[in-house]
């Protein structure tokens, strides 16, 4: 377990640096000046130069480029060219939010999505089956953004149960709206996923041994069943974890959520390009982050894969 | 008499490929999720081409100018069934245009996708070493970004993005699913005994990868492609919703979420929700087609 650990973890370091590389690659062909755009149109001849050698654009680009994998390394994502504020302090003020509407998003979508499935499979063909499908298939189907308008339009202008758009003082119910609309995606896949997980075991002959031994309905579907189903499911956590940071992006947008997403959006508004750097390598990493994570759970749940030789 | 032969091999060919066809197609009825999806995406390859005679306002006439103000944000009624905008816009003719840029942007990022992804990950699957380390690594660190930021960043670097930049931008990402499975399925393949066979007999790499593996691995792709255009057509929704793709007064559905959400609170739902309602039809039209293609077409998940 111990060297399979340790081979996942080398195997990403060349991933990581690659997203970073990729990301430097792209701010660094922005046609136009980037000094321009932040002097505006007043600034003058020698103002310019200056913020050119503050910045240290004047340096020729591999230079630049190992000066920004240094600061890199000690955490210094630079300046934001916007506010006078450094990109990884703008970050991390915003980075726990993200986090917390992720994670709640995530459990939604897994206690909803795994539940459905597992009772769309038990009863087959049932009107909750089609039901539950139906809905699912649209969930999935539905742009992120669209979703969250609906339940604003739905939960909070026209019911009235929970406040519309933005953070409040922190209570947790500003918290709802945004993290089912974020889990209803996930949630959807998870539930069609469980679904055709468990329909596909429950042939298997070792269900119909504990079936045939007498063993209770509830625990063959629990204990025999969906142990054995959650190798898939757990696959699609973790690859749900990369379409949910690309929901946070707009889920943020639409409930003005202070996160690295909507910061990240902004930042594209404005072109601040440090802090676009920063927002795309920082969500990038933990994307890593949570893929690695969850590669070393399957060896975990399945000790064949750690003997694999990939 | 070669001329004979060739005639000869050419109609054994087209009739293993007809009866192979025939088949999937005869698979393909038999799905009634598949029929509907192939149905769905007709109307909106039809609501596209025929926009112009189907729609009953021009999508861009701004009606207050000659209905007065009782054009301006009208509820749906007889005359106007998806209402109007603040403009006095129809937006029932506003969604029908708008599937002509759905449909421009899905398939022609479609086809940036299939032009980046396909030969890389043929190169990857048949030559393997070190090409193949090289291209899954490129593919997992374009797989690490949240798709959406990764295509924001690739327009933003551009001051006025156009449409071509939407679908070059969303090609760039979205090629390495066709890269994964285009290589899974030469990785299988390399090795069968036709293949070796095209070999032995000193055909050039490049023939052997496109006239004898490609045609073999092209199901898969095939399904992928099909569903990869929901997830296109989405994401470019995405875009225009954030203000990043189409610009106004293009009548594109995400725009029109984005330009009705503020109206949303005050009880003038249709500007937003009815251009809503025809992604999600799209995108589930799309995904009907594609479970129906996979099914058909026998493709086996392969990992």
């Amino acid at each position: 377990m111990f060297t399979y650990i340790i081979r996942k973890m080398l195997y990403t370091i060349p991933v990581v640096w690659g997203v970073i590389t990729a990301v430097f690659i792209l701010m660094a062909v922005v046609p136009g000046d980037p000094v321009r755009i932040m002097a505006g149109q007043r600034g003058d001849k020698a103002t310019i130069e200056k913020i050119r050698r503050d910045l240290g654009l004047d340096l020729p680009i591999t230079r630049q480029y190992t000066k920004f994998l240094g600061e890199l390394l000690r955490g210094d994502l630079g300046m934001s060219y916007r506010s006078n504020e450094k990109v990884s302090s703008a970050i991390a003020a915003r980075f726990m939010m993200t986090v917390r509407l992720t994670a709640w998003a995530m459990l939604a979508a897994v206690l909803l999505g795994i539940t459905t499935g597992i009772v769309s499979a038990a009863r087959q063909h049932s009107a909750f089956d089609y039901a539950a499908m139906f809905i699912a298939v649209s969930g999935v189907s539905a742009p992120v953004f669209w979703v969250g308008l609906l339940m604003l339009l739905v939960f909070a202008y026209t019911l009235g149960w929970v406040p519309g758009i933005g953070v409040g003082n922190g209570e947790g119910i500003y918290l709802v709206l945004p993290a089912i609309t974020l889990g209803v995606r996930p949630a959807a896949l998870l539930a069609r996923l469980t679904r055709s997980c468990m329909l596909e075991v429950m042939t298997q002959d070792y269900i119909r041994t504990a079936r045939a031994k007498g063993v209770r309905e509830q625990v063959v579907i629990i204990k025999h069943a969906l142990k054995n189903a959650m190798i898939p499911i757990i696959t699609v956590i973790g690859t749900q974890v990369s379409d949910m940071l690309s929901g946070a992006v707009l889920t943020e947008s639409i409930f003005a959520w202070p996160g690295v997403g909507r910061l990240a959006v902004d930042a594209l508004r404005s072109r601040d390009f440090p802090m676009i750097r920063g927002t795309v390598i920082v969500l990038a990493v933990t994307f890593l982050v949570v893929n690695l994570i969850v590669d070393i759970s399957y060896g975990f749940f399945d000790p064949r894969i750690r003997f694999e030789d990939k | 008499m070669t001329a004979l032969k060739d005639v000869h091999a050419r109609s054994s060919a087209a009739e293993t490929s007809e009866s192979l066809s025939a088949e999937a197609w005869k698979r393909f009825k038999r799905n009634k999720l598949a029929l509907l999806g192939l149905a769905m995406t007709l109307t909106i390859i039809l609501a596209a081409l025929f926009a112009g005679y189907l729609a009953p306002y021009d999508p861009v006439k701004q009606l207050i100018w000659t209905e007065g103000a009782s054009a301006k944000l009208a509820p749906p009624s007889a005359e106007h069934i998806m209402g109007t905008d603040l403009y006095g816009r129809d937006i029932f003719s506003r969604v029908l245009y708008g599937a002509r840029i759905s449909l421009q942007i899905g398939v022609f990022a479609t086809a940036v996708t299939l032009i980046i992804g396909v030969p890389l990950g043929a190169a990857a699957g048949y030559k393997g070493g070190v090409c193949d380390d090289l291209i899954s690594w490129l593919v997992n660190v374009v797989f690490a970004f949240p798709f959406i930021l990764f295509v924001l960043a690739v327009v933003s670097i551009f001051q006025n993005p156009s449409l071509h930049l939407v679908f070059v931008a969303i090609g760039l990402v979205n090629w390495v699913s066709i890269c994964r499975i285009t290589r899974g399925q030469f990785f299988s393949l390399r090795n069968s005994e036709f293949v070796e066979a095209a070999r032995a007999l000193g055909l050039p790499s490049s023939r052997i990868i496109f006239r004898h593996i490609l045609p073999n691995a092209i199901a898969p792709i095939i399904v992928q492609a099909t569903l990869g255009m929901g997830g296109i057509i989405t994401v470019e929704a995405g875009l225009a919703y954030l203000g990043f793709g189409a610009q106004p007064p293009t009548p594109s559905w995400g725009l029109m979420i984005s330009e009705g959400q503020q109206y949303l609170s005050q009880g003038q739902w249709w500007w937003s929700v009815f251009p809503g309602i025809a992604i999600m039809y799209t995108v589930l039209a799309f995904n009907f087609l594609g479970d129906g293609l996979r099914d058909a077409l026998d493709v086996r998940q392969k990992r």
